[in-house]
C-alpha cells in the first residue's frame, strides 16, 4: 500500500499541505492533475528525494518517511526515463538486482524474466540511445521492478508516446499489474489512462488531494 | 534560397573566418621563417630535448591532479548547495582572469611563508625544482578543468543519479556507477584543456620555477631563453615543436573520445 497521512512538502514557493490519500496493497492508483500541480513532488516524496515536511508516509505498512532512498523498496520510473546512458539494457535491468547482492545466476534469471513480460528481449545488448520512445519506456518500467519493490511510481509514463505505442503500452502495464502485484501510482494529466488502468484515482488540485469524482473522469482527453 | 538568406552565412563567414586567417597565417609564417634542417637541429640539443621530456611530463601530471580536483569541486558546485558557495565560486575565477605572472609570483611568496619552508626541508623541495613547474601549471590549469566539468554536471539531469539512489546506491555509489561513467567525456574535455592549458604556461613557471636548463626548462621558457639570447630562429623551431605536440596529443584525446561515444549501436 501507499498511504499519505496529513503530509507537507514544499517544492520552491509552492507548498502541498495536509495531502492524505491511500492506495491499497497491490491497487493501481492514477494521481491526476494539471502540469506544475505537484504531481511530480508528490512521487519525488515517496521516492525519498524531497523531504516530509510534516505527516506521515507508509508504503507496505512501514513508515518510510525517514528512510534513505534506497531502503524504501520502490520501482521508479520518472517521466524522461533517466535510463543509464552508458550501460546496456541488460545491465540497467541487471543494476538494482545486483546492487542488493543477488547471485549472478538469479540476477540473469530476473533480466530473462522481465524481458520476456516487456518483451525486450531483443534489446538487451542494446545501448540506450538507440532505443525507441517505447522501448526506453518499458526498459524504464523493467529497470524500476528488476528488485520485485513493494511499490512502483510512474510519472508521466505514457507521455511522448504514439497513439499506437501508446496503446501497447496501456495494456503492456496492465500485464505488469497482473504479473507483479506490485502497489502502483501512476501520475498522468490524461483522464483515459485514469479510466484505462485505475482502481482508485486522485485529482491533485490547489495544494490538495482528493478522490476524483465522476466529473474529472468524464471529458475526453485524447 | 531568398538573397538575404544566402548573405547571412557569408556575413558570418567573413566575420568568423578572419580570425582562423590570423592563426593560419601565424603557423604559415613561423614555418616560412624556419626550415626542417633547423628544426631537426633543435630537436637533437640535449637541452631542448630534456625541455621536450619535462614539458610532457609536466603538462601530464599537472593535467592529472586538475582532474582530480576539478572533478569533486565541479560536481559539488552543480549537485549542492551550501554556505559560501558564491565566494568559491568567485575565488575559482582567480586563476582564470589573474595574469599568470602574477599567479607564478603568488605562488613564490606562498613557498616564503615558514609553513611551506618546513615542507620543503622535511618533503621535498619545490621552488625551482620540478615540483614548482608541476605546480605552477596546475594552479591555471585546474580553474579551467574545473568550469568544463561544472558546464558539463550542469547539463547532465540529475535524474538517472536519483533513480540509482532509489535503486538501492549510496550517494558515493550513484556518483562512481552513474555519474562518472556518463560524464566521462567531458572529463577527457577537461583534462585535454588542462593539459593544453599546462603545456603553454610561460609566467608562473618563469617566476616560482626560474629557467635553469636541464632542470626547469620546459618547452616555453626555451622559447623565451632562445629569443633572449637573439636566437629567433630555434625560438621558432621550437614554437613550432610545441603546435606539433598540442595538435597530437589534442587528436589523441579528440579519438579517445569518439571511440567511446555513445551511439546507440549493439555491444557484445
Amino acid at each position: 500500500m501507499i498511504a499519505f497521512e496529513f503530509v507537507t512538502l514544499r517544492a520552491g514557493a509552492f507548498a502541498l499541505n495536509g495531502v492524505t490519500f491511500e492506495i491499497p496493497a497491490g491497487g493501481y492508483g492514477v494521481l491526476m492533475g494539471k502540469t506544475g500541480s505537484g504531481k511530480t513532488t508528490i512521487l519525488e516524496a515517496i521516492c525519498g528525494l524531497r523531504p516530509v515536511l510534516q505527516g506521515r508516509l507508509l508504503l507496505a505498512g512501514r513508515d518510510v518517511t525517514a528512510l534513505r532512498p534506497g531502503e524504501r523498496g520502490i520501482g521508479y520510473v520518472p517521466q524522461d526515463r533517466a535510463l543509464f546512458q552508458t550501460m546496456s539494457v541488460r545491465e540497467n535491468l541487471a543494476f538494482a538486482p545486483s546492487l542488493q547482492g543477488w547471485s549472478g545466476e538469479d540476477t540473469d534469471r530476473r533480466v530473462r524474466e522481465l524481458a520476456d513480460l516487456l518483451r525486450i528481449g531483443p534489446l538487451l545488448d542494446r545501448l540506450p540511445a538507440g532505443l525507441s520512445g517505447g522501448e526506453a519506456q518499458r526498459v524504464a518500467l523493467g529497470r524500476a521492478l528488476a528488485a520485485r519493490p513493494k511499490v512502483l511510481l510512474l510519472d508521466e509514463p505514457l507521455s511522448a508516446l504514439d497513439d499506437e505505442t501508446w496503446e501497447g503500452m496501456i495494456g503492456l502495464l496492465g500485464q505488469v499489474r497482473k504479473a507483479t502485484g506490485v502497489t502502483t501510482l501512476h501520475v498522468t494529466h490524461r483522464r483515459e489512462e485514469a479510466r484505462r488502468l485505475a482502481d482508485r484515482v486522485f485529482v491533485l488540485a490547489d495544494g490538495a488531494v482528493r478522490p476524483a469524482g465522476v466529473a474529472d473522469l468524464q471529458e475526453q482527453a485524447r | 534560397m531568398n538573397p538575404s538568406d544566402r548573405a547571412f552565412p557569408r556575413a558570418l563567414a567573413v566575420l568568423g573566418g578572419g580570425y582562423v586567417l590570423l592563426i593560419v597565417a601565424m603557423f604559415a609564417a613561423d614555418l616560412f621563417f624556419t626550415s626542417p634542417i633547423q628544426l631537426v637541429r633543435a630537436l637533437s640539443a640535449p637541452e631542448i630535448r630534456y625541455a621536450v621530456w619535462l614539458t610532457l611530463l609536466t603538462s601530464s601530471v599537472s593535467a592529472l591532479l586538475s582532474i582530480l580536483v576539478a572533478v569533486p569541486l565541479g560536481y559539488l558546485l552543480s549537485r549542492y548547495d551550501f554556505p559560501g558557495k558564491k565566494l568559491i565560486n568567485a575565488v575559482l575565477d582567480i586563476p582564470v582572469v589573474l595574469p599568470p605572472l602574477v599567479v607564478g609570483l603568488s605562488l613564490l611568496i606562498l613557498f616564503q611563508t615558514s609553513a611551506a619552508r618546513l615542507f620543503e626541508k622535511h618533503v621535498f623541495a619545490v621552488t625551482y625544482a620540478v615540483p614548482s613547474v608541476v605546480l605552477a601549471q596546475f594552479a591555471v590549469a585546474a580553474a579551467f578543468a574545473v568550469r568544463v566539468l561544472q558546464a558539463a554536471f550542469n547539463q547532465m539531469t540529475p535524474r538517472s543519479e536519483q533513480v540509482a539512489l532509489t535503486l538501492g546506491c549510496t550517494r558515493a555509489q550513484a556518483f562512481f556507477r552513474v555519474v562518472l561513467p556518463e560524464a566521462r567525456r567531458a572529463v577527457l574535455a577537461a583534462f585535454a584543456i588542462a593539459w593544453a592549458r599546462s603545456l603553454g604556461e610561460f609566467g608562473p613557471v618563469l617566476v616560482f620555477s626560474g629557467a635553469t636548463r636541464m632542470k626547469t626548462e620546459v618547452l616555453s621558457t626555451t622559447v623565451f631563453l632562445e629569443l633572449s639570447v637573439g636566437r629567433l630562429d630555434a625560438a621558432v623551431a621550437v614554437s613550432l615543436l610545441m603546435v606539433a605536440i598540442a595538435v597530437v596529443v589534442l587528436l589523441l584525446l579528440q579519438q579517445l573520445g569518439k571511440t567511446d561515444a555513445i551511439d546507440g549501436t549493439v555491444r557484445r
